[in-house]
């Protein structure tokens, strides 16, 4: 057999293996351990539930691990900060794509310093303190805005650039002043941008747990993340490997919604805009 | 030539004259203050707690103080003295190239593998994207429960592995563990620079009788460069900062040998050491300009040199 051939029966094969491996196994792990019944969880393995109970694992993962309030406190962090990182962001973006002075590059390159350097969690602690706002919301928002700001700010202005400067020159000339040519022409343009940036931004704030450790801390406004934390270390003396399990689809279902929705869209944006 | 060229009448460069009174013509069309409240959120929630990361680690803040003292470099002498700095930087370093390794080797692998436009490429491309959309803490437990000495990987196999307590081995499963959360979106990148590589390129090089071997090495390999600047950048400097998938499955143990300098912030703040762990964060901040700086240009040369 020459290797061509081989390469042509072989790949779909060897795909299928490590397809079934790498990610076939873990999700049948979770899938069926988020079915058992505890006694049968304890010790996790790859093997059916002798006996089904997903739905009272989901409604024990809803009573027991405040899943519910979990999920809207991490909608009311998670959507106003996708939300200003993407409307500031293209705000700043458009500045910095348009005006050519030292002043507006290095202005350009402070903003997209976050890209590199890692937010400093500790103080960020200290000065939410002194500004009333840490274990709130609003601190929470702030803090993530600040930290992806930087990525959005970097795609749209690289997107920004390439579109040309004549669509909003002949706006300019109807009489249209900035804002209307930003509401009306700079942000629609952007919209595959956009859609890429808050799958992206939603992905990282919607899994974070280590600043909202020390930002939220646990307590009345926990998101998802910090419940399941607090679920999976009481693990040690609960053996609730069956609720951890149920609590993980439910975490990871919304994203992977979210990613069926804008596939094609996501797909073409994060690789447009990574390699230039 | 040009410099004696004597101009009867210096003709003005720049467009018209500017009228008195009035703001330049970017200043109208794109004004400044649709940028500020960008500027403003950024300045106050990233760069000022940056900033003050050079001060509050030579303090003696606490929760076992109400006022905060300057101590100069007591913090550091301690972090140095217990041995937790060394660690924490040798750790991370380690983590951060493993785990950088494993997610580009794993993602250009099946960018390869996945590289036709298939119906059943593109099934399987999102099938690996999965794990990029499951949270980093669950990733974490996921991987306990299989890599558990009572878990399902040691079941299957009929073995009694520590999988995940190991002082030497553990941390190359977590930085493995790493590379199978994020390869899906190192294979996209690969992708994108596959297909941006020009038909008559490969067309030539086959005519010129390359295997594929010779072409991978020859043609597509330097082609990919710059997704491999980005790929290994992300990477690197997103490992550095890595903090859930430790946690969930080893906690830094056992005995440190996989505390990165998260999770050694997040004890010890736990602690109330806070001007500890702020030490921590700086070493953190430096080591990361120190490592990103000389990548970040080197990559960007070999990128004109390919």
């Amino acid at each position: 057999m020459n290797p061509s051939v081989a390469w042509r029966y072989g790949r779909p094969a060897l795909v299928l293996l490590l397809a079934g491996l790498a990610v076939g196994v873990p999700l049948w792990l979770v899938a069926v351990t988020s079915a058992k019944p505890q006694a049968e969880a304890i010790k996790p393995n790859l093997d059916l539930p002798q006996h089904w109970q997903p739905g009272g694992n989901y409604a024990d993962a809803v009573s027991q691990g405040e899943m519910l309030r979990g999920f809207f406190n991490s909608l009311l962090v998670v959507v106003p900060s996708v939300a200003l990182v993407l409307l500031l962001g293209a705000g700043a973006a458009w500045v910095f794509a348009r005006r050519k002075s030292k002043l507006v590059s290095s202005a350009y390159a402070l903003c997209i310093s976050g890209l590199l350097l890692p937010p400093a969690v500790i103080t960020i602690v200290m000065e939410l303190r002194q500004l009333g706002l840490a274990n709130t919301r609003p601190g929470m928002i702030a803090v993530y805005t600040g930290m992806y700001l930087s990525t959005s700010i970097f795609f749209m202005t690289g997107f920004i650039r390439a579109i040309p400067l004549e669509l909003e020159e002949a706006a300019r000339m109807d009489g249209a002043t900035p804002s209307r040519i930003f509401w009306r022409i700079v942000l629609p343009l952007l919209r595959p941008v956009i859609a890429t940036a808050t799958i992206m931004v939603m992905l990282y704030a919607w899994s974070d747990i280590f600043y909202a450790f020390f930002v939220l801390g646990g307590g009345e406004q926990a998101t998802l993340p910090l419940n399941l934390y607090q679920v999976a270390s009481a693990q040690l003396y609960l053996n609730n490997w069956h609720l951890v399990f149920a609590y993980v689809v439910v975490m990871s279902l919304p994203m992977v919604a979210v990613f069926l929705v804008g596939q094609r869209k996501i797909v073409s944006g994060i690789t447009s805009g990574a390699v230039k | 030539m040009a410099h004696t060229v004597v101009r009867t009448k210096p003709t003005p460069v720049s467009g018209p004259p500017k009228k008195v009174g009035r703001l330049p013509r970017a200043a109208v069309h794109h004004p400044w203050w649709f940028a500020l409240p960008a500027i403003v959120v950024f300045a106050g929630f990233f760069l000022v707690p940056n900033l003050l990361n050079f001060y509050y680690p030579f303090t003696n803040w606490s929760s076992y103080h109400a006022d905060i003292a300057f101590t100069g470099l007591d913090n550091f002498k301690t972090i140095a003295d217990d041995g937790s700095l060394l660690r924490a930087i040798r750790t991370t370093l380690l983590y951060a190239l493993l785990a950088a390794l494993f997610q580009n080797c794993f993602g250009l692998g099946l960018a390869l593998l996945l590289e036709a436009d298939s119906r059943f490429n593109r099934f399987f491309r999102a099938v690996f994207f999965l794990p990029v959309l499951i949270s980093a803490l669950a990733t974490g437990y996921v991987f306990q429960a299989l890599l558990d000495q009572d878990g399902a990987v040691n079941s299957v196999l009929g073995t009694d592995i520590p999988w995940l307590g190991s002082t030497t081995w553990t941390l190359v499963v977590v930085t493995l563990i790493h590379g199978w959360k994020w390869m899906g979106l190192s294979m996209l990148i690969y992708l994108a620079g596959l297909k941006g590589i020009p038909g008559d390129m490969l067309e030539a090089a086959r005519m010129d009788g390359a295997g594929p071997w010779r072409t991978f090495w020859s043609v597509r390999w330097p082609m990919l460069a710059p997704a491999v600047t980005f790929n290994v950048t992300t990477a690197l400097i997103g490992s550095m900062n890595t903090f859930d998938i430790v946690q969930a499955t080893t906690g830094g143990g056992p005995a440190a040998a996989t505390e990165v300098f998260n999770i050694y912030m997040f004890r010890i703040f736990g602690q109330g050491l806070y001007a500890q762990a702020s030490a921590m964060s700086l070493v953190l901040f430096l080591v990361v300009v120190a490592v990103a700086i000389p990548l970040v240009v080197g990559l960007r040369r070999r990128e004109q040199l390919l």
